[in-house]
């Protein structure tokens, strides 16, 4: 991985003004996922890929806790669990890991890609799984099966840096775009089909003509990239994809994500300005739908206006989520937690959040609760591990999980997105017990 | 390695964090990644707990692989001491610290901190969540209780009419309601509870342990390790009953009240449940003989599998648990029904025995619950592992006389009540009358999709609209390998089916339409006939009702 966690060693470092931003860097208990819990999304995004985790019983539990026991059918995604006999020597991990694929891939012969993913105890005990990759590719490659790898590990990712990783691996295998083909758009970062589509027609209706989407549905069916390609990205926390995206020859486009009204007209607009679309043509296009988000958004706005929101760092979505809130709806931001910043892929919302803002990188999860009680904010975006020990100190939350498994990009769910932070305020309302 | 698509247990740290939150004032630090937090969430979600799990986590990161992560777990110990002060700390290693081997236990305790530090070493690689629980309690137990002046002499049955409940922690099925079952039990036959533990105790109440005649152990899988050692220095006798069901009860009340020098047949005579007469009453007829399926803890699975063939009548198909350590017991009990017990935690391979079994109903986990829902067919589950559905805001214990009410209830609800069997035979040639589900709970089985994703689980608490759409576009997707539509498929070689008996198979209650399909191609392949007639599916039913 490159240089995503950037805290420096020790607990608070001083709050130091950065581009008139202070920052407070924390060191300390994180209560935030592992890149494993990417697995859960993205086996439903790509439907032919399969996750072999290589792993421990632990990492098991968590996809299974993460996922939850919920999956009619049996799940595409599975953990190779170490045992005392793989570290003990008794056996070769890497034979194990042979026997392991067979096993899967016989019984699963639908799969097209099958990504190894590496956890904290075999990135401890060095299992070389790019060296297991290359040798089933070899196995399996003629039975149609191509066989990746990456790391979702805790010690190297943070939740979801985990799509980040599995999708940086993917690049290598986008076939490769001639540098005279037509200038194409690449949208890069798991969104529900739904979204997918809705950005389809909408890129269609502003005369894009070449726009693919990243991950695609079906793993065997990659995007070509090359010079002609630019970036768009839907999600924030995809750094090592946008810079194997751009050694491939793309080029990024910078911008706000699409949450909200404005973010999403301001995301289509660098679009547009890539591919010389007059802005007039953008602005009649999505009028109807930046209207219809407008009013869905003026209903939330009567709840959240001048309310004092605090988000705890989980996704990497905390800053463009922020700057939704504070910009669209009037929020007060009482601090905005992040796992790690990353002003280039940020830069656009952080420029856009209101001057004086408190930002926090990385974590000391009780010092950031004591912060939390002290200034006890109207709303507590967070974590499932702390949502309901807040809601029992009477202070109102609002699980981030939910933001990254809804649809919650672009015009057609601005009301959607604004809804998630209105209900438990609704809710605390309405209840009289 | 071992390929595994879900686990029945988490690792053992899972199970010492399940002591450490079950204790009042006992704080853990676990020397562990970034990630191992997701198990705060099992306790504030799916129990609903209004507390962070008392744990604190070292978060180390890849690069301080290089450098002191030893240095980093002193601080954490140190400061969680100086925010919690807690009255013990229990002190470990997850999977990952286990590998780098940084000895959790003798750094804090060159710490010198002012409250005992128990160190834990639960093998990550080799053990499980119950194992690890069992051995926490166990060292918790020991450390705090072991100062306690040990007795000359053993001890008169009924000094000081009194016991300790052992083995209730958080996240277990029901232990919160079971131990007020049994409290009140034991109050009206004159017992004291002296402490509950883990669930509810202070460190203070573990060292008072040793003050009690003996200990009713509820779930062995956890308390057994503490017990024994309680046996042994203190000469506290242990309950080894299961107070699973009216039987398991009475046999408890009895082993109960020698302990503590009763009338033993006075006390079991006064236990009496509403469930022994529903189950006798005519309703519960239709009941005779079903054919159920149980997996589960080892606990939970010989309870189930008493009442379910002893207070109910039903027939046991299956018997199984994912709890090694006690599977001498378990054979014992399959063998007593003439079956080989199922013992292992590979959920395919359970899915696998339910399919073969053909039970009428399922008592498992909540992974059983998903087996049997593919399969439709009635489950009600009994054991961990569990779901937020299994910590209910009413009381529903599972042990003693309203335990044994409550199972009555629970198993019974999904199946279909002995009136509305009948009426059923009545109505089935209306043709008004539809295919629903054999339950008066009225959810027809739907439709098998494959990848639907059940929303109310923990990370999607709430369901979400992208979940459930991908579910939609999932289920256009088949994967070669997944099991097929209900419609079960013509395998080439396959006996065909004559029209007549196939008009003759619909006449048959739908609800063991597809038993009797499967029961007569079965008779058909293994005597090699091609064409199902009339008489072969007769043939198929006398032979298969012997």
């Amino acid at each position: 991985m490159t240089a995503t966690l950037p805290t420096p060693a020790g607990c608070a470092v001083p709050a130091r003004p950065e581009k008139g931003l202070p920052v407070l860097r924390e060191r300390g208990q994180r209560e935030v996922f592992c890149g494993l819990t990417g697995i859960v999304w993205l086996h439903r995004k790509m439907q032919d890929a399969f996750f072999l985790v290589v792993g421990s019983r632990t990492c098991a539990h968590l996809l299974q806790s993460a996922a939850g026991v919920m999956i009619f059918a049996e799940p595409r995604f599975a953990t190779a669990i170490i045992e005392d006999k793989d570290l003990a020597g008794r056996s070769d991990a890497q034979d194990e890991l042979d026997r392991v694929v067979g096993e899967l891939l016989a019984r699963r012969p639908g799969i097209r890609s099958l990504f190894l993913v590496g956890s904290c105890p075999s990135e401890v005990i060095k299992l070389d799984l790019g060296r297991a990759a290359e040798r089933l590719n070899r196995r399996h490659g003629p039975a149609g099966v191509r066989v990746f790898n990456y790391s979702g590990s805790g010690i190297e990712t943070t939740f979801t840096q985990g799509e980040d990783a599995c999708l940086a691996a993917l690049v290598p295998a986008l076939p490769e775009a001639p540098a005279d083909a037509e200038p194409n758009l690449l949208v890069v970062g798991t969104l529900p089909d739904i979204v997918e589509d809705q950005f389809a027609r909408i890129f269609a209706a502003l005369g894009i003509e070449q726009v693919r989407f990243f991950p695609p549905r079906r793993s065997a069916e990659l995007p070509a990239v090359g010079p002609t390609t630019r970036v768009l990205l839907a999600q924030p926390f995809l750094a090592d994809t946008v810079r194997t995206l751009l050694e491939r020859g793309a080029t990024h486009l910078r911008a706000p994500f699409p949450f909200g009204v404005s973010g999403t007209t301001r995301w289509l607009t660098a679009a547009c300005d890539a591919f010389h679309i007059p802005s007039e043509h953008l602005r009649r296009t999505c009028l109807p739908m930046a209207e219809r988000a407008r009013v869905a958004l003026e209903a939330h706005r009567r709840w959240l206006a001048g309310k004092r929101v605090m988000f705890f760092p989980d996704s990497q979505l905390e800053i463009p989520l922020a700057r939704f809130l504070a910009e669209e709806l009037g929020m007060e931001l009482a601090e905005v937690g992040v796992p790690y910043l990353h002003r280039e892929l940020v830069g656009p919302d952080l420029e856009a959040l209101p001057r004086g803002v408190q930002l926090a990188e990385g974590q000391d999860v009780d010092r950031q609760l004591d912060r939390c009680r002290a200034a006890r904010p109207d709303l507590v975006v967070c974590g499932l591990g702390l949502a309901n020990p807040l809601e029992a100190e009477g202070l109102a939350t609002k699980w981030s999980i939910e933001l990254i498994f809804s649809p919650v990009h672009g015009y057609d769910q601005a009301g959607d997105l604004a809804e998630l932070f209105t209900r438990p305020l609704r809710r605390r309302n309405v209840l009289t017990v | 390695m071992q390929l595994s698509v879900w686990t029945y247990e988490g690792p053992p740290h899972v199970g010492a964090m399940r002591i450490a939150t079950a204790l009042k004032d006992v704080h853990y630090v676990l020397h562990a990644p970034q990630g191992d937090t997701y198990a705060d969430l099992l306790f504030t979600m799916i129990e609903r707990r209004d507390h962070r799990p008392p744990v604190t986590y070292t978060t180390f990161q890849a690069r301080d692989l290089g450098g002191d992560t030893a240095e980093l777990f002193k601080r954490a110990v140190h400061e969680a001491y100086e925010r919690f002060r807690p009255a013990a700390i229990l002190v470990g290693a997850s999977c990952t610290a286990e590998l780098i081997q940084d000895d959790p236990g003798g750094l804090a305790k060159r710490l010198g901190l002012p409250v005992p530090v128990i160190p834990l070493e639960l093998p990550s690689y080799q053990r499980r969540e119950n194992w690890g629980a069992g051995e926490t309690f166990y060292q918790v137990v020991r450390t705090l209780a072991g100062g306690a002046p040990r007795p000359a002499a053993p001890r008169a049955p009924g000094a000081t009419r009194s016991c300790n409940l052992l083995g209730p922690t958080a996240l277990g099925f029901r232990h919160r309601d079971d131990i007020l079952e049994l409290t009140r039990l034991l109050a009206d036959m004159g017992i004291r509870v002296n402490v509950v533990a883990p669930l509810g105790a202070a460190a203070a109440d573990i060292a008072r342990l040793p003050e009690a005649d003996f200990n009713v152990v509820l779930y062995g899988e956890i308390a057994t390790p503490a017990a024994e050692w309680l046996q042994r220095t203190y000469r506290q006798p242990y309950t080894k009953s299961i107070p699973i069901g009216l039987n398991g009860t009475r046999d408890f009340v009895r082993e109960v009240a020698t302990l503590a020098g009763l009338d033993a047949d006075a006390e079991v005579a006064r236990i009496s449940a509403r469930s022994a007469w529903y189950s006798r009453s005519v309703d519960s007829t239709y009941l005779t003989g079903k054919r159920v399926f149980v997996f589960g803890d080892a606990t939970h699975a010989l309870g189930a599998a008493r009442v379910a063939t002893e207070e109910l009548g039903f027939q046991l198909v299956g018997l199984g648990t994912y709890t090694r350590e006690r599977a001498r017991e378990v054979r014992a009990a399959a063998e007593a029904h003439g079956l080989t017990a199922l013992i292992t935690d590979d959920y395919l391979e359970v899915e696998r025995a339910i399919e073969a079994a053909t039970p009428e109903l399922v008592l498992g986990t909540q992974m059983e619950r998903h087996i049997a829902k593919r399969l439709q067919v009635p489950c009600a589950v009994i054991s961990a592992p569990v779901h937020v559905q299994d910590f209910p805001a009413r009381y529903s214990p599972q042990m003693g006389a309203e335990g044994a009410n409550v199972l009555f209830d629970t198993w019974v609800h999904p199946l279909m009540m002995g009136l509305e069997e009948h009426l059923l035979t009545m109505f089935r040639e209306d043709f008004e009358f539809g295919d629903l589900s054999p339950s008066h709970l009225g959810h027809a089985p739907s439709p098998r999709v494959d990848h639907t994703v059940e929303m109310s689980t923990t990370l999607l608490p709430g369901g979400g609209a992208a979940v459930a759409e991908m579910a939609v576009a999932d289920a256009g997707v088949t994967l070669a390998d997944e099991p097929a539509a209900p419609a079960p498929p013509v395998a080439a070689g396959a006996p065909r089916w004559q029209p007549q008996a196939e008009q003759e198979l619909k006449k048959i209650p739908f609800f063991v339409r597809g038993k009797a399909r499967r029961n007569t191609e079965r008779y058909a392949a293994e005597r090699g006939i091609t064409d199902i007639t009339l008489d072969t599916l007769y043939e198929a039913k006398a032979h298969f009702s012997r």
